[in-house]
């Protein structure tokens, strides 16, 4: 909007328009806050988001007032994943650590190996058919245990879905929490990971260790 | 084309609004039009018509909630406190910005709107015609009008 070509006249303006001060950072920060309690209390706020830090990085949490919808590592980009829960669920997104409270706990006190089960409500909402039913069985792969991908489609009842178990684990949007990470290859070895092979092998380890 | 998250929205254009609604109701009511211009936005997001120009949309509901509020303030009036203005600020420039906005807050009401939406939202006058309901000249007229006080005060204090 700001253009150059009646510039001459808009130069000065400008300039003395830039002479109010701007907003002080203080004055938005109140701002915000007031807006993400208005939201909430209206029931509008459909996705309230925070990020943590971790182990293995920084990792945003989002939720919906039914739970926790998304984690994401910072490898999967933090702004590219909040654009496209404003495209599937809602573009009514604000950041709001206070609704996040809960779930950061949790997941720090996993971290720091003082807990082994989540206790929280879980949003299923992006994972549908198969791959949702595959993630409603990764909880049952206990703390510290790993199952192949194979006896995994087996206990999904579809013993030659083993690709299709391999998809659901990638695409898992509730990482950490949901725990892909126990899934492993039939020969031991890990396979892939949507935080890296790193951040499952940093996971595997923190379990062997508790 | 996809929608920004909200936050984005208010990460973008949140500083300018809360300049637009100083600007237009002064220190005291900015902070309440600001809160009631960005929970209404919100709640009609979604249904925003893809390719929107935001910062005109976005001034167009604070224009619109500055009037319920000076209709709010007209039916009761409230004893104004001393409330001790900005909490205390150690830039520089502080003295004579206080002074722009004073000059500001003292010009004609359609002068101080007009100079608001196009020199600190950025609107074209034709847009502003529409928020003052009066023509576009007479809108470029206003907002010249409120800028060449503006700058009697502003060279008066600074240069």
């Amino acid at each position: 909007m700001n253009t150059t070509n009646h510039a001459s006249q808009w130069n000065t303006d400008a300039d003395l328009v830039a002479a109010l001060p701007v907003a002080d950072e203080d004055a938005i920060r109140r701002l915000h806050a007031r807006l993400v309690l208005a939201a909430e209390a209206e029931g509008i706020l459909d996705v309230g988001y925070r990020t943590i830090d971790t182990p293995v990085g920084s990792l945003l949490l989002a939720a919906t007032n039914q739970g926790l919808v998304r984690v994401a590592y910072a490898r999967e980009d933090h702004d590219q994943v909040l654009t496209k829960l404003a495209e599937r669920i809602s573009p009514r997104i604000l950041h709001a650590p206070a609704r996040l409270d809960r779930f950061a706990r949790e997941i720090e006190e996993y971290f720091a190996g003082a807990r082994t089960l989540f206790d929280l409500p879980l949003d299923f909402r992006l994972s549908t058919g198969f791959r949702r039913e595959v993630l409603t069985h990764l909880s049952e792969i206990g703390y510290g245990k790993t199952a192949s991908y194979a006896s995994v489609a087996q206990a999904v009842g579809n013993p030659r879905a083993v690709r299709a178990v391999g998809t659901a684990c990638a695409t898992n949007p509730l990482p950490v929490v949901v725990p892909c990470h126990r899934v492993v290859r039939s020969d031991g070895t890990m396979g892939g990971y949507a935080g890296g092979p790193e951040a499952k092998h940093t996971l595997l380890r923190l379990e062997a260790a508790a | 084309m996809s929608m920004k998250p909200f936050e984005q929205i208010v990460a973008e254009h949140g500083p300018t609004v809360l300049r637009v609604c100083r600007a237009v109701l002064g220190p005291h009511e900015a902070e309440d039009a600001w809160s009631e211009t960005f929970l209404s936005a919100m709640r009609a997001y979604p249904e925003l018509r893809p390719g929107s120009n935001i910062q005109a949309w976005l001034v167009t509901i604070a224009k619109r909630k500055a009037i319920d509020q000076r209709r709010a303030l007209a039916r009761s009036p409230l004893p104004v406190e001393e409330l001790p203005e900005q909490p205390a600020n150690d830039e520089p420039s502080v003295e004579r910005d206080d002074e722009l906005w004073s000059a500001l807050d003292a010009l004609p009401r359609k002068q101080r709107e007009a100079v608001a939406y196009h020199h600190i939202a950025g609107l074209p006058y034709a847009q502003i015609a529409e928020l003052l309901g009066n023509t576009e000249s007479a809108a470029r007229r206003a907002a010249a009008d409120g800028i060449k006080t503006l700058r009697a005060t502003y060279q008066g204090a600074s240069r």
